[in-house]
């Protein structure tokens, strides 16, 4: 076999045409955010006309009705504050229950890998009467919820990796006179650089898109921006399908932006994290 | 050196420790404890032995959302990793483009599944217009929307890692096969199938989980219609906590179980794919 591309027509059709298909719900939605608001739900596959076309009056009536400005600056710190002190911490703790082998630090890492594998209703419940209790129902207390909730991942991410780092690297250093915080943070977290993007990349994913967590745990006038399409839905009685479909859209495109801009660091993260996992 | 670092507990596990604490084991502990009880805020619980989960099966909207559950992730589960293998394999082959074609098929993996479930609430509430009814018409249009929708967010995701998976196959080994006279059915069957099975357990492991865990795309796009005759396992528990009040400590026993159901079904699968890794 040659590394050379291979001309295979009909292959390369049916791929292009499964592409095709893959981006049109997008497409249809992004179409039908530009129809009045009685013309989506009947006919969603047909272009906008003189008649139906509004222009981006859908875009202002949706921004206004669920404050979607705000909505994206609530998600925004809520994913960079849990992800940096999910990165931050994590990392630490990763590295410290891999040196450390006493009895004590094996049953804490048992606990953070059973974690994985609970599902988020068997605490729900209980985790929003904690949280509610300890007055963590803020943007900044549910920044808590999330390193918490997040660790189990992360712990055992960061704690695979260092395995594969030599203990002889950190003797060195530990000739050299250095103590543990210094050679964390100047020696062993830049090692650890390609796994905390993994573990950044899919906390995101996670994060970004967490709709049931945040509604149960912050109060309600704090919003997301699934929050935010959710009342959307249900905030008004009958549903706007015009600022539905506007909405939709703003919702994709930071994530789409996101994606063409760190695409590589997606992919690679998504696969060291299940080949990982 | 351990000792060294072991003195720094303090500043290294204890605030994801902490964090930890709040936010998983003080809820798991008291959710566990609170399934055998009766209580509306917590505070007034009263102790009732198993009644709560003899009353989760007497329930019939917890038997649909069982059944629901358990068939929604076989097709789902089987669906998309078919798709995404033969995917995979397409697109190990140097055919022109793989690189925009990879990057399309993954992208709907990054959408929220709130905002995945309203996007083919539209398309398919258009298609059914045509003939008159709407998702809310019957349970089986909410079935295979939620199938159809599965399969359009993860594919991407599962082929992603099958394609790591068989570029590992050592090209040697395929081009003595071929010398040999190996057909590609025998190559896929004999040797790629056997080289990919660390992809197969986690793309197993990947797609059984959020299959079965499923939510926020059954909340927006049926929500459970019609008449929760669509309400998944995570759903009908969210139903119950927070739809009718005194029924907090069914909707807890019963999440005891969904627990306890994902876990035996993960454990079991990883136990199983991983014994075929081995044996190869």
């Amino acid at each position: 076999m040659d590394d050379t591309q291979k001309k295979r027509p009909f292959l390369f059709l049916f791929l292009l045409v499964l592409a095709i298909a893959f981006i049109t719900p997008i497409l249809i939605v992004l179409m039908n955010s530009f129809k009045g608001k009685f013309f989506i739900s009947d006919a969603p596959f047909v272009f906008p006309n003189s008649d139906t076309f509004v222009g981006l009056e859908n875009y202002t009536s949706g921004i206004q009705k669920i404050d979607f400005f705000s909505a994206f600056g609530m998600s925004l710190f809520i994913t960079i504050g849990s992800v940096t002190l999910i990165v931050f911490f994590t990392s630490m703790t990763g590295w410290y229950l891999t040196r450390v082998k006493t009895k004590w630090a094996s049953a804490l890492f048992f606990m953070f890998v059973f974690s994985m594998i609970v599902p988020f209703q068997m605490v729900m419940f209980t985790m929003s009467k904690t949280a509610n209790v300890l007055g963590l129902g803020d943007p900044v207390g549910i920044l808590v919820i999330y390193l918490g909730f997040g660790a189990g991942l992360s712990v055992f991410l960061f704690s695979g990796f260092v395995k594969s780092i030599p203990l002889e690297i950190e003797e060195a250093v530990m000739i050299d006179g250095g103590g543990p915080p210094q050679m964390f943070f100047k020696v062993i977290f830049p090692i650890l650089k390609p796994i905390a993007i993994t573990v950044a990349i899919l906390n995101v994913m996670w994060i970004w898109n967490d709709y049931l967590l945040p509604v149960l745990i912050i109060d309600s006038k704090y919003r997301t921006i699934p929050i935010a399409i959710q009342y959307l839905k249900g905030g008004f009685g009958s549903i706007d399908m015009g600022a539905m479909m506007a909405m939709l859209v703003l919702a994709i495109i930071p994530i789409v932006i996101f994606y063409l801009f760190c695409q590589k660091y997606i992919i690679e993260g998504v696969v060291a994290g299940a080949v990982k996992g | 050196m351990q000792k060294m670092i072991q003195k720094y507990f303090a500043l290294f596990a204890l605030p994801t420790l902490i964090a930890f604490t709040l936010a998983f084991i003080v809820p798991f502990i008291m959710g566990i404890y609170l399934s055998f009880t009766e209580f509306v805020t917590v505070n007034d619980a009263k102790w009732v032995g198993f009644g709560n989960y003899i009353k989760a099966f007497a329930d019939k909207d917890f038997l649909n959302a069982l059944w629901f559950t358990a068939r929604f992730s076989i097709v789902s589960v089987v669906l998309i990793n078919v798709f995404a293998f033969m995917l995979a394999l397409a697109l190990t082959k140097k055919i022109k483009g793989t690189n925009i074609f990879r990057t399309t098929f993954f992208m709907p993996n990054l959408i929220g599944g709130i905002v995945l479930g309203y996007i083919w609430q539209l398309i398919f509430n258009g298609i059914l217009y045509k003939y008159e009814v709407t998702l809310m018409n019957d349970a089986a249009y909410g079935f295979w929307g939620l199938v159809i929708l599965m399969n359009w967010q993860l594919i991407g995701y599962m082929m992603i890692i099958y394609i790591a998976g068989i570029q590992n196959v050592p090209k040697e080994q395929l081009e003595a096969a071929k010398i040999d006279g190996a057909t590609n059915g025998v190559i896929l069957r004999k040797i790629i199938l056997p080289l990919v099975m660390p992809s197969i357990t986690i793309c197993l492991f990947l797609t059984i989980s959020n299959s079965f865990k499923l939510f926020d795309q059954n909340l927006s796009l049926t929500a459970g219609g019609p008449s929760k005759q669509t309400a998944m396992l995570a759903l009908d528990i969210y139903n119950t906590f927070y739809g009718k009040s005194g029924f907090e400590g069914v909707g807890q026993a019963k999440a005891v179980m969904f627990f306890l159901m994902v876990a035996i079904i993960v454990i079991v699968q990883l136990a199983i794919t991983r014994r075929k890794e081995i044996e190869n």
